[in-house]
């Protein structure tokens, strides 16, 4: 199959692309930023997905199938360059993919999508809309995707559509909100607060997504693997310090003094948890996960020892 | 922790991992340091249980009780009972009022402890999982209960009874007595409350509400399997509400009777 991958120079991008080529499958990638090291077997289209010369790529390339994977993080970039990523580029993936007889989509979000909150349940399930975009509007633009394109289920019919949201994931190559969140030796927490995080490893991760690819899934799902940690427990299993700071203080020093930087609104993610309930993708694509919770930080923790 | 309570905890039957948390967070290490504090408050209060034999040793089921005023000591008692007095022991998973996920600590102890906030998506979640939910359908209402009102109760919500519809689960009910007592409310200062954030603050005749070391009985009577898919009319399911609510009206007065108290509801007997 022809598999087109916008976004495939990030760090997860790059796993899925490598599942999809060992796979057999014939892959191209888009993506403003370089890919240094990539196989030859896949070919690397230099370009923003929001140019017109994105188009051209659709059109030569003729795809079968498109895995989205070029969104950034509410902690990225700044408003108005992520609301042009996230939204703009979502919109021009699947514009040129009805122009282009593209059968199947595959939108890799973000379990973020549910938002944290003291009053949200635990094991969101995909029927339940976005909470507490008040407290981390940043992530609005996110939130806005995932909905646009699910949009593409009822808009498109004659193509196959397939939104994933997926965990937080981690292993050695580093990538990823959690990993750069634990990247450096002290880890600011919550004073009070130790909330659930959810993760896969990445090599699972990939094979999550390549397996939505292969099973060509319909539908809105949920992808996650092993059971929660609270983020205290990751930090420890991870060599790393974990440091309680009341509220007004962490505000004031994420970013200083040897802890990592934060997005005001994140904070209310290292107070309440998020956590899905993946039961659904699971029983439609027979995934399982290979890395256990612990193995997946150890994983990070030995590529990554706590510096200093 | 103390050997006995490490033992019971390593055999509740919940899926822990190597490092002690199971898929909801609850934590083998907290729940020792929680269930020796338990261990505590249950000697120094002269706790009776009657009728454990009731209780499922496994599968889903919900105890369903009243409160009798103060602070909700009567759902530690019960907790207590079902770590204590079962054999293998249970977690009984109280549903936490929305306030304390928002206090530091209390959130973290809450819920490394099995105690989630009282959402309906966690009460079905945990009663599929086939665990043990422990419900006061009178809700702050309850533990606002003032000392002369402790044994009486409040409105019932229909809200636990659709849902053990519609989880085919058993309710087991319990009555509550001594709650009351221990912490005897002469007021609940609302305005005061609202300042830290939670319902009232309770006033007992020594202004703090310290509990006092007194007997408490808890009662546990007959599983009842209410019969529906949770989808009846609100007459129905009040119905069957009514029924859970006058076994718990009884199990309250069987423990004032032999307390030799008068009973509170026997006058309400159909």
């Amino acid at each position: 199959m022809r598999i087109l991958v916008p976004g495939i120079a990030g760090g997860l991008a790059r796993h899925v692309a490598l599942h999809l080529v060992q796979a057999g499958h014939e892959v191209a990638g888009l993506d403003a930023r370089p890919w240094k090291g990539a196989p030859d077997a896949i070919r690397i289209h230099s370009m923003d997905i929001r140019k017109r010369a994105a188009e051209e790529v659709f059109r030569r390339f003729r795809p079968q199938c498109v895995v989205h994977m070029a969104t950034v993080p509410a902690n990225a970039a700044d408003p108005e360059e992520r609301y042009r990523i996230n939204l703009g580029g979502t919109r021009a993936v699947f514009e040129h993919a009805a122009e282009w007889g593209v059968e199947h989509v595959v939108f890799v979000g973000r379990h973020t999508y549910y938002g944290a909150d003291a009053d949200s349940p635990l094991y969101h399930t995909e029927s339940e809309p976005p909470v507490a975009l008040g407290s981390w509007p940043e992530l609005a633009d996110l939130v806005a995707a995932d909905l646009y394109a699910a949009t593409a289920l009822w808009r498109l019919p004659r193509m196959t559509t397939t939104v994933l949201r997926l965990v937080y994931t981690l292993g050695p190559s580093g990538h990823g909100t959690l990993a750069s969140f634990l990247r450096w030796r002290r880890v600011p927490m919550s004073l009070g607060f130790d909330p659930l995080f959810q993760f896969l490893h990445e090599d699972d991760a990939a094979a999550a997504v390549a397996l939505a690819v292969e099973k060509r899934l319909s539908g809105i799902y949920n992808v996650a693997g092993p059971q929660p940690l609270p983020l205290s427990a990751i930090v420890r299993e991870a060599g790393r310090r974990p440091v309680p700071l009341p509220g007004f203080l962490l505000r004031r020093l994420v970013g200083r003094a040897g802890l990592p930087g934060l997005a005001p609104g994140a904070l209310v993610h290292i107070r309440y948890p998020i956590v899905v309930d993946a039961a659904a993708y699971a029983r439609a694509t027979g995934f399982h996960h290979r890395w256990d919770e612990l193995r997946t930080v150890r994983s990070f923790a030995e590529a990554f020892p706590a510096p200093g | 922790m103390s050997d006995t309570i490490r033992q019971r905890v390593e055999r509740l039957e919940l899926p822990f991992d190597e490092r002690g948390y199971d898929p909801w967070g609850i934590s083998r290490r907290h729940l020792g340091v929680f269930y020796g504090a338990l261990g505590l408050l249950r000697r120094y209060f002269d706790v009776h249980v009657h009728g454990i034999g009731n209780v499922p040793p496994r599968g889903r089921a919900m105890l369903v009780g009243n409160h009798s005023g103060g602070i909700a000591m009567d759902g530690a008692m019960v907790i207590a009972s079902a770590f204590f007095d079962m054999d293998p022991p249970r977690l009984a998973q109280g549903m936490a009022e929305k306030f304390i996920n928002r206090f530091p600590v209390a959130s973290v102890w809450a819920s490394r402890t099995g105690h989630f906030t009282g959402l309906p998506e966690h009460a079905q979640r945990l009663l599929e999982e086939d665990r043990l939910l422990l419900v006061f359908p009178e809700g702050a209402h309850g533990t606002a209960k003032l000392f002369p009102e402790r044994n009486s109760l409040v409105r019932f919500g229909t809200g636990f009874l659709r849902l053990a519809l519609e989880t085919k689960t058993p309710i087991v009910p319990f009555g509550f007595v001594g709650g009351g007592e221990a912490i005897p409310t002469v007021r609940n200062l609302t305005a005061v409350g609202r300042l830290f954030g939670v319902p009232y603050v309770p006033v007992t005749p020594w202004i703090a509400p310290l509990p006092r070391p007194v007997r408490m009985d808890i009662r546990f009577g007959a599983p009842m399997h209410p019969e529906g898919t949770g989808a009846e009319d609100d007459e129905r399911v009040q119905k069957q509400v009514d029924e859970v609510r006058d076994a718990i009206a009884r199990l309250i007065d069987e423990s004032l009777l032999e307390r030799g108290e008068k009973p509170a509801h026997a006058a309400e007997a159909p």
